[in-house]
């Protein structure tokens, strides 16, 4: 345990001309913690989530990271190159769509090596292994390393993204809604692989998630945001059992009940 | 002499050729860098050499000797027309020995013979990109050249080597310039890739639908990308040449009949009429000498 | 006696933001102390606020007035205040929670559900697997349902795989709402003898038992709830 964060984020705004991205958000995270954001669409959240993975440069604001040497980095005063780096390296980005986080023409196995490629691997055969164990802990069978993730199914592209993002032992993956499109089925396969590999790995993650049930299911901690603005945070438990703002109260009084 | 009047010198302007040469002379400060220039609209269509053109015309003088090849051949349609369109635009002497060439414009081939200094080697690139295929995006390949993020090179070689076993890119295939930028060599055989690697010889690509040109001074470090278990290899032929049993060149297969009958020759055809003008030959090789038989007649 | 938790002047009202901003007071006033190597029982009638009580001190609940000082780490904290980073460590550490209801997760079978507490304090996962097939089988679980996961098991099932999960790790306090609820007489005297051995090992308990006999059987002492009744407050 570690008492410092490995992010710090500090009165982070972005703002589109006159209209509001999000609104001064501030928070911690630390080495192992997963934080739900959650809120409507519109809410903020997922221009929150690209500004802290520097897809998006925020308007004003500060996020120091912690990185692996143990100093705290600003993150938008870090070189573009510094940046790219981390993202391929410590970081990981799930995105809801896979085809946005995978390359489709590609075999599945390239797609999991691909960043142990891009970080100086030059041995096909430890690149195929590390692939083929990859695999097998998102669940898909070793015989399909070669197919095209586009011969896979909706299910199977999310657990081939998660792989492709973890391969390189991140400490820190941003999730924009990772089950989201997915049938009910696929989405608790899923959300329990991603429990257990967030368990196992000791990651620290940051999701954003318009559904409850996959907040209270992943993550420890919660920010619910609207129009841009965090209305209220605190433990993902607390939050949904005894929620304060008018906001949150609303939004858990429309969970359908099964 | 034909007069050559109702053009200006090598067919392009002069400011044309100016600009054509700092883009040259900023390929060869990077090596490997692809430079963008403003391509000119030539009387060919794109695809039969417009870049590699508007190169020669560029650095060509009065005094050069100009070879132009197509897949090593000297007698093919392109090279004849481009050969044909230099003797026109620049009165220039023409050749087809490798050896007495000041520039050599080639499509797809580096000759057998080894090139030396004060040579030039113009190549006509289709595409420069070589991560075009893996990622389509221009803004996105030319922020990985500038922060060199060169792993999804490997990835394509990953997949071939996934599919087939092997390495199975025979051509076009990826190199590495001066430790620094990855670098498609045009679609010649990977046999030429060690060719290219601390050549004497100043190499030049053009590349005229795309707007760019790059290049590879003279004895730069030019490295095929490889994986330590899958290492570079060449294409090996298990036969000599047809007709002048030459080992160790690139040879083409040439179709003989309509029964599956065929042959491998030399895909240089200038290195190969050498060869049995000295008295080399192979087994499929006619009787007559070939020895007096002359591409271009002399003038 | 130690005494690893504090209550003073706790107050929690609800304000139910969608029925116009009223305000439902819950509790106020509430004053008590737990002891190491006892089990406390909270008393009153349903809705006297017993079970805001215990989510309170989980951290469950947030806490609009007082304080409550819990023992963690060798230090005193408020948890009524302490960040949520804290009220997770002292979760992990110093007070563990059996509720009423099991929180299924898909596909983790009954025997991970029990061990998971364990190994997230940092036990070894096969050593945490051994202590909880032996709880499972203390509290007479069919061993054919252990490696399924609990979420279509019948109430008691589901409420001993609970229990189970709660009793596992040895945090010095534990809170119990309603832990003998659905089950039957043979599995209650189960519970009774896991919380004599709970208090053997100085744990202090506070629980909420419905059922005389499991409550005579456990209780050192009983705090009568009803007597932190909030005053009538308008909104």
């Amino acid at each position: 345990m570690t008492d410092e964060p490995l992010l710090r984020v500090s009165a982070l705004s972005k703002f589109y001309g006159s209209r509001v991205g999000c609104d001064n958000v501030s928070f911690e995270l630390w080495p192992g913690e997963v934080l739900a954001v959650v809120g409507e669409s519109g809410s903020g959240k997922t221009t929150l989530l690209n500004c802290l993975s520097t897809r998006l440069l925020p308007s004003s604001g500060t996020a120091g990271y912690r990185m692996r040497d143990g100093q705290f980095r600003e993150l938008y005063r870090m070189s573009e190159a510094e940046r790219r780096f981390l993202m391929r390296t410590d970081w990981g980005f799930v995105h809801q769509n896979p085809a946005d986080g995978l390359r489709m023409t590609v075999s599945a196995g390239a797609n999991v090596g691909e960043r142990l490629m891009a970080v100086g691997d030059r041995h096909y055969g430890r690149i195929r292994a590390t692939a083929v164990d990859w695999l097998s802990r998102v669940e898909i069978d070793e015989d399909r390393i070669d197919d095209e993730p586009r011969a896979f199914s909706g299910g199977m592209r999310q657990r081939l993204q998660i792989a492709r993002n973890l391969v390189t032992g991140p400490r820190l993956v941003f999730m924009d809604e990772p089950t989201g499109g997915l049938d009910v089925s696929v989405q608790a396969r899923l959300l329990d692989l991603l429990r257990g590999l967030v368990t196992d790995l000791g990651l620290a993650a940051i999701v954003v998630t318009h559904d409850l049930a996959v907040a209270r299911l992943l993550s420890q901690r919660m920010m619910v945001m609207k129009d841009g603005r965090v209305v209220e945070s605190g433990l993902t438990d607390r939050v949904l059992d005894d929620p304060r703002a008018p906001y949150t109260q609303l939004l858990v009084s429309s969970i359908l009940q099964v | 002499m034909t007069d050559i009047a109702t053009y200006n010198f090598a067919y392009l302007d002069e400011q044309t050729k100016r600009m054509i040469r700092r883009a040259i002379l900023k390929g060869i400060a990077i090596p490997g860098y692809q430079v963008p220039f403003a391509s000119r609209e030539m009387p060919m269509p794109y695809g039969w050499g417009t870049g590699g053109v508007q190169v020669t015309a560029s650095i060509i003088g009065p005094n050069d000797v100009l070879k132009v090849i197509d897949q090593g051949a000297d007698d093919t349609t392109n090279a004849v027309s481009i050969r044909a369109f230099f003797k026109k635009v620049a009165n220039v002497a023409v050749t087809t020995d490798t050896a007495s060439a000041t520039i050599i414009q080639t499509r797809h081939r580096i000759p057998e013979h080894p090139l030396t200094a004060g040579q030039v080697l113009v190549y006509q690139v289709p595409i420069p990109e070589p991560l075009r295929f893996l990622e389509p995006r221009e803004t996105e390949t030319r922020k990985m050249h500038a922060l060199e993020e060169y792993g999804l090179m490997h990835v394509k070689l990953y997949e071939d080597i996934a599919k087939h076993g092997r390495i199975a890119t025979t051509y076009a295939y990826p190199v590495k310039v001066e430790g620094r930028y990855v670098m498609d060599p045009s679609p010649t055989p990977k046999f030429d890739n060690p060719k290219m690697h601390r050549s004497p010889a100043l190499q030049l690509f053009g590349a005229g639908r795309e707007k760019r040109i790059y290049a590879v001074p003279p004895f730069t470090e030019v490295v095929s990308l490889d994986f330590e278990d899958h290492p570079f290899e060449v294409q090996t032929f298990d036969q000599p040449c047809a007709l002048c049993a030459a080992e160790n060149v690139y040879l083409d297969e040439v179709i003989l009949d309509d029964h599956g009958g065929h042959m491998f020759v030399c895909s240089d055809t200038d290195h190969c009429e050498k060869r049995r003008a000295d008295g080399h030959r192979g087994h499929l090789a006619p009787e007559t000498h070939l020895a007096s038989e002359k591409m271009e007649p002399a003038q | 006696m130690p005494t690893p938790l504090v209550v003073s002047d706790v107050a929690k009202s609800f304000t139910m933001h969608l029925r116009d901003g009223i305000k439902l007071p819950v509790i106020a006033g509430v004053s008590f102390s737990i002891k190491a190597g006892e089990c406390t029982v909270l008393g009153g009638p349903s809705g006297a606020g017993k079970s805001s009580i215990l989510k309170m001190l989980y951290g469950n609940y947030a806490v609009d007035e007082g304080q409550i000082i819990v023992m963690h780490d060798d230090g005193l904290i408020d948890l009524a205040t302490a960040s949520p980073r804290t009220v997770l460590a002292i979760r992990r550490q110093t007070i563990g929670y059996v509720s009423q209801f099991l929180r299924t997760v898909p596909r983790v079978s009954a025997l991970d559900v029990v061990a998971e507490p364990l190994v997230e304090r940092g036990e070894d996962r096969e050593i945490a697997r051994g202590k909880a097939r032996a709880l499972l089988a203390q509290l007479n679980l069919p061993e054919k349902l252990w490696a399924l996961p609990p979420a279509t098991f019948s109430g008691g099932e589901q409420q001993r795989v609970n229990i189970a999960r709660g009793f596992i790790t040895e945090h010095p306090i534990l809170l119990l709402d309603e832990p003998t609820a659905s089950l039957d007489a043979r599995n209650r005297d189960v519970v009774i003898e896991l919380i004599a051995a709970k208090k053997a090992a100085d744990v202090a308990l506070l629980g909420i038992f419905h059922d005389h006999d499991v409550r005579k059987a456990v209780a050192d002492r009983v705090i009568d709830v009803t007597a932190f009744a909030p005053g009538k407050i308008a909104a």
